[in-house]
C-alpha cells in the first residue's frame, strides 16, 4: 500500500494529468458533479457520487460508428474512428466500479465484442475511491458491494491527513509505479474501512431483500398486478435510464450533414414510447409494460443472461432524480412483499 | 478490427414487384459476389445512409450462389426508401443475424408444412427452396399460402411455374375474397390449414400476421399438434442486431440472437410481449 498526504493530492493529479488525460469528479454551478478532464485549478468534489454515472466514460452517451459519403448511387464508408488516448479516471466510488462489471458483459465479453467500449475500457486506468460517508439512498451492499473495498485497478481510502492506495491489476501497478507515493502498511487503511462499514450497518436501505428476484422468476412477477399501480404516475421522462450506471440500451441514427452522413449511436431508454415502436405495431403499448420492462430486465432478464448477477448497483441516483419519486427500491419491496 | 455494427456495402442489381407493396431486392457485394453465407431463416440489416437501418429476413435460399434477395414490405421510411429506388443503387449492408431455422438438424426426414400468410412467405421462402434444393433430405412438403387478393400473393410467378410442378410438393393457396380470375381457394389461412387437415406428424412452419398465426395454431392444437413441432419466427424492432441494443427482447431472450425463430414451446416459457 501506499499513501499521500491529502494537501498533495494536486500534485499528484498533475502527475497523472502530464502523462495520461485524468477525468475527476468537479462539481458544476449548481453543485452537480461530474467527471471531467483535469486542468490546474480545478478541485476534486467532495459530493458522494456524480450526477450522472461513470458509465459516460466508456459508454458515452453520444458517440460516431461510421460516416457516409453520398453520390448518386455511391456510397463510400468513411472511418469515424477517433484517435483514443490512454485516460484515468480518478474517483469512481464502488456501486459505480460493479456497473462497469456489468457493462462489460453486455459489451466486452459478449460476442461480438463491441469495439467501441472496449477500446476505451483497454485504455482506461480506474482509480476508486472508498465512501467515507455513504448516504440514505445508498443501497449497494444490497447487492453484495462493499463500498469500504471498492474494485478497480487501484483503490484509494481517506484516512485523517492521508489517501491510501492500493493497486489491484497490472494497470493499476504501471499507474502507481512512477507516482510520488511513500509506502504504507498493509493494514494502513483498516481503520477507514472500519469507520465506513460502522456507516453502512446505520443505512435505511441496508436490508433491502433482492432473494425473491434473480435468474429465472419472469413467470413469478411478469404479470403481477402491482405493475400497474407501480407504474400508475410514471411519466416515462427517462431520467432514471440517464442516470443509471448500468442501463445499456441505446439507439443508432443517422445524420446528414450535407457533405457527410454520420451514423452515431446514442442512449436511448425503454422508458420512451417510441423505443420498440414498429409500423407493424407496438409490443409495449402503454408504460406499465415499459415500466415492467425496465425493472424486470435489472431484476429477472440480466440475472437469466448472466448467471444470476443483478443489472442495479444501489447507488441510488435514480431515488434521488425521479421527478415522480418512484424507484427500484419500491418495486423490489411492492413485488418482493407479495411473494413472502 | 471492424465493429459488427459497421456495414459492407451492397449493390442492387434487380428489383422485381411482386405486388402492389412488396419488391424483391437482389444484392452482391461491391465485388459482385454474395455479401455472406447464411441458414434459412436468418435476417440481414440494410440501411440507406441518412434514411435509416431495418431488420430483413433473406429470402433467397443459402444455395443460391451469387446472391442474396429481400422480399420487402413497403411500410416504413426505410421500407419506403428501398422501394422508391433504382436497379444499380448502393445500400449498407450487415449481417447475417439470428438462429436460423433448424433445416440440417430437426427439420431432416420430416414432413414439412409451411404455413404462411402475406408478407409472411419471405422468411419462409429461403427455407422453402433450401429444402427443394436438398430434396433427398426430407419427406413431403405442403405450402399453405394466403394473402389478401390474387395481386397480394408474393412470389406467385414461381409457386406457379417451380413449386406447383414439383414432385412431392403440395402448394395450397387461397385469397381472403372470391375475384373473377381466380378459381382456386377463398378463405382465410386458418381455415384452409384445418380443412386440409394435415397429419399431425408434419413440422409446421409459420409466419404471417398475428392474428393469423393465432387462428392458425388453435387449429393445429385442435388437430392435435405438438407445440414442439411447430417453429415460427418473429420480429421486432432492433438497431443493433447482436443484443446490445436493448430493445427486442422478450424476457430473457432477444429476437435477434437467440430468435428470430423459435420453437413453440419454446416460445410459450417467455412472457407474452411479442
Amino acid at each position: 500500500m501506499k499513501k499521500l498526504l491529502k494537501t498533495d493530492l494536486d500534485t499528484l493529479f498533475q502527475a497523472i494529468a502530464s502523462r495520461q488525460t485524468l477525468y475527476i469528479p468537479v462539481e458544476d454551478a449548481g453543485k452537480q458533479a461530474a467527471f471531467i478532464p483535469y486542468a490546474p485549478g480545478l478541485v476534486m468534489s467532495t459530493a458522494l457520487n456524480t450526477a450522472r454515472s461513470a458509465k459516460d466514460l466508456f459508454f458515452p452517451q453520444v458517440e460516431s460508428l461510421v460516416n457516409f459519403r453520398m453520390d448518386g448511387k455511391h456510397i463510400e464508408i468513411v472511418s469515424a474512428e477517433a484517435e483514443a488516448k490512454p485516460f484515468v479516471l480518478f474517483g469512481v466510488r464502488a456501486c459505480d466500479a460493479r456497473s462497469f462489471d456489468i457493462l462489460d458483459r453486455v459489451f466486452y465479453d459478449a460476442e461480438p465484442q463491441d469495439t467501441f467500449y472496449a477500446r476505451r475500457r483497454d485504455l482506461g486506468t480506474v482509480v476508486t475511491l472508498a465512501c467515507s460517508a455513504p448516504e440514505e439512498t445508498c443501497f449497494c451492499t444490497a447487492f453484495g458491494i462493499d463500498p469500504a473495498e471498492p474494485a478497480g485497478d487501484v483503490s484509494v481510502w481517506e484516512s485523517g491527513d492521508s489517501c491510501l492506495f492500493r493497486a489491484n491489476t497490472e494497470k493499476g501497478e504501471a499507474l502507481l509505479r512512477d507516482l510520488p507515493l511513500e509506502d504504507a502498511s498493509d493494514g494502513a487503511a483498516d481503520a477507514a474501512k472500519d469507520a465506513i462499514r460502522k456507516i453502512t450497518d446505520l443505512l435505511p436501505l441496508k436490508d433491502l431483500d433482492l432473494t425473491p428476484f434473480g435468474a429465472g422468476k419472469t413467470q413469478t412477477f411478469f404479470d403481477d398486478p402491482a405493475w400497474a399501480s407501480l407504474s400508475e404516475s410514471c411519466v416515462g421522462c427517462g431520467t432514471c435510464t440517464f442516470v443509471c450506471p448500468t442501463c445499456q440500451c441505446f439507439d443508432i441514427r443517422d445524420f446528414d450533414g450535407g457533405k457527410e452522413i454520420r451514423r452515431y449511436r446514442c442512449w436511448d431508454s425503454c422508458m420512451y414510447s417510441d423505443f420498440t415502436q414498429m409500423s407493424a405495431g407496438q409490443p409495449r403499448p402503454t408504460q406499465k409494460e415499459r415500466f415492467r420492462q425496465r425493472f424486470m430486465h435489472k431484476l429477472v432478464y440480466y440475472p437469466d443472461m448472466h448467471e444470476g448477477l443483478f443489472s442495479c448497483v444501489g447507488c441510488g441516483r435514480c431515488l434521488q432524480k425521479c421527478p415522480i419519486h418512484m424507484n427500484i427500491v419500491k418495486v423490489i419491496r411492492t413485488l418482493g412483499e407479495e411473494t413472502k | 478490427m471492424n465493429d459488427a455494427l459497421i456495414p459492407q456495402i451492397g449493390v442492387v442489381t434487380q428489383i422485381r414487384v411482386e405486388t402492389p407493396d412488396v419488391k424483391t431486392f437482389r444484392v452482391v457485394g461491391l465485388d459482385g459476389k454474395k455479401p455472406f453465407e447464411h441458414i434459412p431463416g436468418q435476417c440481414a440489416m440494410l440501411s440507406i445512409p441518412g434514411v435509416g437501418e431495418a431488420l430483413f429476413s433473406i429470402t433467397s435460399s443459402p444455395t443460391v450462389e451469387e446472391y442474396l434477395e429481400f422480399s420487402i414490405k413497403k411500410c416504413g421510411c426505410v421500407t419506403d426508401w428501398l422501394h422508391s429506388m433504382e436497379e444499380g443503387q448502393e445500400v449498407t449492408i450487415r449481417g447475417p443475424y439470428g438462429n436460423g431455422f433448424p433445416v440440417d438438424t430437426d427439420f431432416v426426414g420430416k414432413d414439412l408444412l409451411f404455413v404462411a400468410g402475406g408478407i409472411g412467405l419471405a422468411p419462409l421462402h429461403s427455407v422453402i427452396n433450401y429444402c427443394r434444393a436438398r430434396r433427398e433430405k426430407y419427406g413431403t412438403i405442403d405450402i399453405v399460402y394466403g394473402a389478401r387478393s390474387m395481386a397480394d400473393l408474393v412470389d406467385y410467378r414461381e409457386i406457379l411455374d417451380e413449386w406447383s410442378r414439383e414432385e412431392g410438393v403440395s402448394v395450397h393457396l387461397t385469397i381472403d375474397n372470391a375475384q373473377p380470375e381466380w378459381d382456386g381457394h377463398v378463405g382465410f389461412v386458418p381455415n384452409y390449414v384445418t380443412e386440409l387437415k394435415p397429419d399431425t406428424s408434419k413440422t409446421v412452419v409459420m409466419c404471417g400476421p398475428p392474428v393469423m398465426i393465432k387462428f392458425t395454431l388453435s387449429g393445429l392444437m385442435e388437430l392435435g399438434f405438438d407445440r414442439r413441432n411447430i417453429y415460427t419466427t418473429l420480429e421486432l424492432r432492433m438497431k443493433c442486431a447482436v443484443g446490445r441494443c436493448g430493445r427486442c427482447n422478450i424476457g430473457s431472450k432477444f429476437v435477434c440472437k437467440d430468435g428470430p425463430v423459435f420453437r413453440l414451446d419454446e416460445l410459450d416459457e417467455l412472457p407474452n410481449e411479442y
